[in-house]
């Protein structure tokens, strides 16, 4: 128990070493042992959604040992409900992504698998870390697998794409630094203690000089991952050269570093700077929901469309979040658990048809409900999840988001619900050319439907679909006081509103009559005037 | 109870989804029927429960569990029924067995698999439709309003080989969603103004307010909810996805773009009339639209070729006369021809799915003619669903639409008034039209088959000296149907429908009547404007025919842009659709995207690879020349700080 973190952070880097020593001719030992690990992987982080504690506020499973004492930093792990579903969803993921390489994968088997494992635990790590610089390092730990994976696995222009992704994502985390040892020795100023605890780190009011260019560093090297337009173009290009496995964890999970970034060190640790430059994050999304899904309407490579689209419901999560209130926040967390599985779907996907056929180009295709139904009707769940089809999971997010994002401002709503249109056009225009109409091409008259294995690696995103889309309680319910924790800091009219709990919520015509009153609004009481947190 | 009727259908729909391809023709169907025809019986009990209680409380609600809680926002996942809902799942449930019993013989030349979707595909519509009706609140009100448009998608596209039918299948979504993106601002705003958005609460905390004279926030609301309306319920701008959707099996025009689905925003309406009735200003636009959408949709209705293209145009307007009802605020007339609608306009259109299964997938009325003598059942039945339509007294159609008139009238809309009258005339002229065109005259030459995929050599040997009316499962539904065509509107004979109604849209009660004399005489004019309309088109269409092609060569340009439906589908393609792709394809993804940002990004890579470039010169591998370098770099280094 005590321990239990670095278990589910170390099980897959210990089924790296262990591929180690197996003979690489042995492949499909190779692939058992892949698959068992990164499921095992998943069974033991499943407790971690029972054994997370959503009433309280603290960071939960805490690890904590001294790491390079010299510095002050420390081996610090724990976690809150924004990282427990983000864990759950990578071990998740991780397993999916494995087991979607069983055929895909034939060359150089036994390095995928290493390279996949390794960067299970350096994503895991960056979701587990309380501490600045361990984050850091396992934030770049992932940089390195990632980019063989692309660069050796990948297709057509691989080199170029993997290069591209590596130097984005470099120049990024080196600012990121910065930033980092920026609030070190502001931290050691006011404290007098050398510490990377981030947790310290949330309690710092920094000055607001400072806190603006930390903000800036920290922005960039979030916003590139995530990516936010401008700094989005390493994405398409990486995803469609990445093989299937690497495109499904680069959206589902390695998206969501950025996100999480902004949510649990730049919203907390820099409240002032983060709503200073709210009106550039809104103005960035804004255009990144519009021009993402336009540019995806224009795409004839079948991956690069769906990568396109990340771009725009990534956007859509960073509007949710800095909407800056609650129930925008937890929109957008949601909506990135709802992006890891729909887009990560949506690659699988894609790499079904790849596998059979070699080729992206959107035109090859046609008519395949004909000759693949299973396929389709999968394809046809997923494409609904993606636009937010109310009862699958996409829908809670958005309008979450939506909720969120029009209590701050209307025209942003506007603009945010115009992406919802879009992505309705893009799908389903996708959907259209690939799978209805005649099959003309001959080499797909012959596709198989999918095979029991594929079938595996979708069912477990339709069911969860299916859950957060009628029963999103559980979900919410975990991301609570998480939310909480950021509303606090980010927003001192909602801390001292939430002090004066008792005094019960406003109405709803106080808010439309009083727009700073609508954090009130938001305010974590129930019907009795009692805080949230001490209902049970 | 209430949870049942939705769960019933959808439980019809899980069947035939996952075991769908291994079952026969014989038990999908079986199962699909069997689930809607339960889902009616639990209906008939439910709304019999209903009457058993007092008028004025007479509401049943199902909370089935907490569906969305986050922050302030609370929403149940709870069902309701009230006389409004009463009617619809009436309506739903009763239309659409009927039509799950024809489709069993329709769509009885589909392979197994492609039956068994069929059947999943209708039943889940049902699912959402019951949905729709029975929610408490606006989402999940939207859950059912999204899960009829994904069913519509797939009903439309059920032929998917062919390019026009997915078209129209995308289309109809794509449409819809724009009007969703106005639906859902009107949820948020009216989450943002009432703090809940069930429908009770929000009326509730209406009642103290009073009626908004000035374009407020409830006229915002009301006006964003109306975009949503007239996505789903085919209005001016957003209907040009109504027609295409006639590429859908027959029965499916039927249910889901005639009696069911597309009856939704009028229903909508009716279900917030409280809010609505708030906002004057949005209902005045409401009637507006309702009435200018029924007259444009008639007149391209009068010359189009296409059996289901006119129907479709039929519908479209007829759901005019439905919205032109809600903005005049006689919500109680609206849904009556709602509901009166459903009957005849699923009747014609089953009828005219007979017409082209005799024809073996002919839908063309100008290669008809004559159908009378073998097909009489379909004949006849069809004829009933016209002069309903028409508004003949006695038939359904003459006591919705004359209400609606009468209604507009006495709240002073005389100008409303007049073009609801003159659309009521090309009602009649249109329908009569197909009726000479299709049924009487003489047989047109051998029809060949309009559906590629059905190029048999059986179907073609249908000619017209063989052809067989409905078969019995089809002709039973039509007489049905044509029983109800007749007998529906006596109903609401003495108010009757209005009262039962009322509660529903409290606390507006209806006004008083007018004098029987105006009501009279706006009865007489209605019913000569039926018959006129029906002697015009007996003139052009039967007795004279050569006068009918005299009258399109001398107005050849009007009856151009009307067959061109006024080119409406071509400017929104110049003016939206090209304007779309050119800048996203040529602008933001060719320019910015590839030729700016990657360009800069490049850009600077081969900046800093030119620069490691020169650099690398620099190490030659001379150590004299590094030692002079090093000793530059001294000096410089020595030289700053003394120069300090």
């Amino acid at each position: 128990m005590n321990h239990y973190l670095s278990l589910i952070l170390f099980e897959p880097l210990v089924g790296a070493l262990v591929l180690l020593l197996v003979n690489k001719r042995n492949e499909d030992a190779i692939r058992w042992i892949a698959n068992v690990t990164a499921l095992v992987g998943f069974v033991i982080s499943m407790p971690l959604w029972f054994w997370y504690n959503p009433s309280s506020a603290d960071f939960q499973l805490v690890e904590r040992a001294p790491w390079i004492p010299s510095v002050g930093a420390e081996y610090f792990l724990g976690v809150d409900g924004l990282s427990v579903l983000l864990i759950l969803l990578t071990t998740m993921m991780g397993s999916i992504a494995v087991l979607s390489s069983w055929t895909a994968i034939t060359d150089r088997v036994k390095e995928f698998y290493i390279f996949l494992l390794v960067l299970q635990t350096g994503m895991l790590g960056a979701f587990m870390s309380l501490d600045f610089l361990l984050f850091f390092l396992f934030w770049e730990v992932m940089l390195v697998p990632m980019y063989f994976l692309i660069g050796i696995w990948g297709s057509d222009r691989r080199l170029y794409s993997a290069i591209k992704f590596f130097l984005y994502t470099l120049v990024g985390s080196v600012v990121m630094l910065l930033g980092i040892l920026a609030l070190y020795f502001h931290n050691h100023t006011v404290t007098g203690v050398y510490s990377f605890d981030v947790t310290q780190y949330h309690k710092l009011a920094v000055p607001f000089n400072l806190q603006w260019w930390v903000f800036l560093a920290f922005f960039l090297g979030f916003a590139i991952k995530v990516p936010m337009f401008p700094f989005h173009t390493w994405l398409p290009d990486a995803h469609t050269d990445a093989p299937t496995a690497g495109s499904v964890i680069l959206a589902a999970v390695l998206l969501k570093m950025g996100t999480y970034g902004f949510l649990r060190f730049s919203l907390p640790i820099l409240p002032d700077a983060s709503r200073h430059f709210v009106p550039m994050i809104v103005v960035l999304s804004v255009i990144g929901i519009v021009y993402g899904a336009l540019v995806a309407l224009a795409q004839k490579d079948w991956k690069r469309l769906v990568a396109y689209s990340s771009v725009s419901h990534m956007a859509m999560v960073m509007l949710g979040m800095f909407a800056l209130n609650p129930v925008g926040i937890t929109g957008s967390i949601v909506q990135q658990l709802n992006h890891g599985i729909s887009t990560g779907a949506l690659f699988l996907i894609v790499g079904i048809v790849y596998e059979r056929r070699h080729t992206r180009e959107i035109s090859e295709y046609g008519g395949l409900s004909k000759v693949m139904p299973v396929y389709a009707a999968v394809f046809l769940i997923m494409t609904m999840s993606s636009i937010g089809l109310p009862t699958l999971n996409g829908f809670i997010g958005e309008f979450l988001i939506l909720q969120g994002v029009f209590v701050a401002s209307k025209a942003w709503a506007a603009f945010a619900a115009s992406g919802v249109v879009l992505g309705a056009a893009y799908m389903l225009y996708l959907y259209q050319r690939t799978m209805f109409g005649k099959v003309e091409n001959p080499k797909n008259e012959r596709l198989t439907d999918l095979s029991n294995r594929e079938f595996a690696t979708f069912a477990p995103l339709i069911v969860l679909a299916v859950w957060i889309g009628l029963y999103p309680a559980p979900f919410l319910r975990r991301l609570e006081t998480s939310v909480q924790h950021i509303m606090t800091r980010v927003d001192s009219q909602y801390a001292q509103a939430y002090a004066d709990c008792g005094a019960g919520a406003p109405t709803a015509a106080q808010i439309a009559a009083n727009p700073a009153a609508k954090f009130m609004a938001s305010m974590p009481c129930d019907a009795n005037g009692n805080p949230l947190p001490e209902k049970k | 109870m209430l949870l049942l009727i939705p769960l019933l259908p959808f439980i019809g729909f899980l069947v035939n989804a996952s075991f769908g391809r291994r079952l026969t023709k014989r038990v999908a169907g079986a199962v699909a029927c069997g689930a809607m025809i339960l889902s009616f019986v639990v209906s008939v009990a439910a709304v019999f429960r209903l009457l058993s209680f007092d008028p004025e409380s007479r509401v049943m609600a199902q909370t089935v569990y907490e569906w969305i809680t986050s922050g302030d926002l609370a929403v149940p996942f709870t069902l309701r029924l009230d006389p409004l809902s009463a009617v619809m799942i009436l309506i739903v449930t009763g239309i659409g067995s009927l039509i799950h019993v024809y489709s069993t013989a329709y769509m009885h030349e589909e392979r197994d698999a492609e039956y068994a979707r069929y059947f999943s595909y209708l039943n889940l519509f049902a699912t959402f439709m019951l949905v729709l009706v029975l929610g408490a609140n606006f989402l999940v009100l939207f859950v059912g309003w999204e899960g009829v448009g994904l069913c519509s998608y797939l009903l439309i596209g059920f032929w998917y080989q062919k390019k026009s039918a997915s078209d129209a299948g995308k289309k109809a979504f794509i449409v819809n969603r724009i009007g969703d993106f106005g639906f859902v601002l009107g949820v948020l705003l009216t989450f943002v103004r009432f703090g809940t958005l069930d429908f009770q609460q929000v009326a509730r905390s209406l009642a103290n307010l009073g009626t908004e004279t000035t374009f407020g926030t409830v006229s915002v609301i009301t006006l964003l909810l109306f975009v949503g309306a007239t996505g789903k319920s085919a209005q001016i701008p957003l209907y040009v996805w109504l027609p295409d959707a006639m590429e859908g099996p027959t029965p499916v025009s039927a249910l889901i773009h005639a009696a069911t689905m597309v009856t939704a925003g009028v229903y909508m309406i009716g279900r917030n009339a409280v809010l609505f009735g708030h906002a004057p200003l949005t209902l005045k636009f409401v009637a507006v639209i309702g009435v200018a959408t029924a007259f444009f949709a008639g007149t391209i209705g009068l010359v189009q070729n296409d059996i289901k293209r006119v129907l479709a145009y039929s519908t479209v307007s007829q759901l005019g006369y439905m919205f032109l009802a809600m903005g005049v605020g006689a919500y109680a007339a609206g849904i009556f021809h709602l509901y009166t609608h459903a009957f005849f306009k699923a009747l014609l259109f089953l009828g005219s799915g007979a017409v082209i299964h005799a024809l073996a997938g002919e839908q063309d009325l100008r290669r008809m003619g004559g159908l009378k003598r073998d097909l009489p059942v379909t004949y006849w039945t069809f004829l009933i669903g016209a002069i309903a339509i028409s508004g003949v007294p006695g038939f359904a159609g003459f006591f919705s639409k004359d209400e609606i008139l009468a209604k507009t009238f006495e709240s002073g809309h005389t100008l409303l008034w007049g073009v609801g009258l003159l659309t009521s005339l090309l009602t009649a002229i249109y329908m009569f039209r197909v009726v000479y065109l299709a049924f009487h005259g003489k047989p047109a030459a051998a029809p060949q088959p309009a559906h590629p995929e059905e190029e048999e050599p059986a179907a073609q040997a249908h000619a017209h000296s063989h052809l067989h009316d409905a078969p019995p499962a089809m002709a039973l539904v039509l007489i049905v149907l044509a029983a109800g065509s007749v007998l529906a509107g006596y109903v609401g004979l003495g108010g009757r429908f209005e009262h039962f109604l009322e509660p529903s849209f409290a606390p507006q009660t209806a006004k008083a009547a007018a004098d029987g004399g105006t009501g009279m005489t706006l009865m007489i004019v209605s019913i000569v404007v039926a018959f006129a309309g029906i002697g015009i088109a007996t003139y052009y269409f039967l007795k004279n025919c050569r006068a009918a092609a005299v009258m399109a060569a001398r107005f050849a340009g009007l009856r151009l842009v009307l067959q061109n439906k006024y080119y409406v589908d071509e400017i929104y393609d110049a003016t939206v659709v090209q304007p779309i792709r050119i800048v996203s394809e040529d602008g933001l993804w060719k320019t910015i995207d590839v030729r700016l940002i990657d360009g800069a990004v490049n850009g600077v890579g081969e900046t800093v690879g030119g620069a490691s470039e020169v650099l690398r010169r620099v190490q030659t591998g001379s150590v004299r020349a590094y030692a002079a370098s090093l000793l530059l770099g001294v000096v410089l280094v020595l030289g700053y700080y003394l120069w300090r």
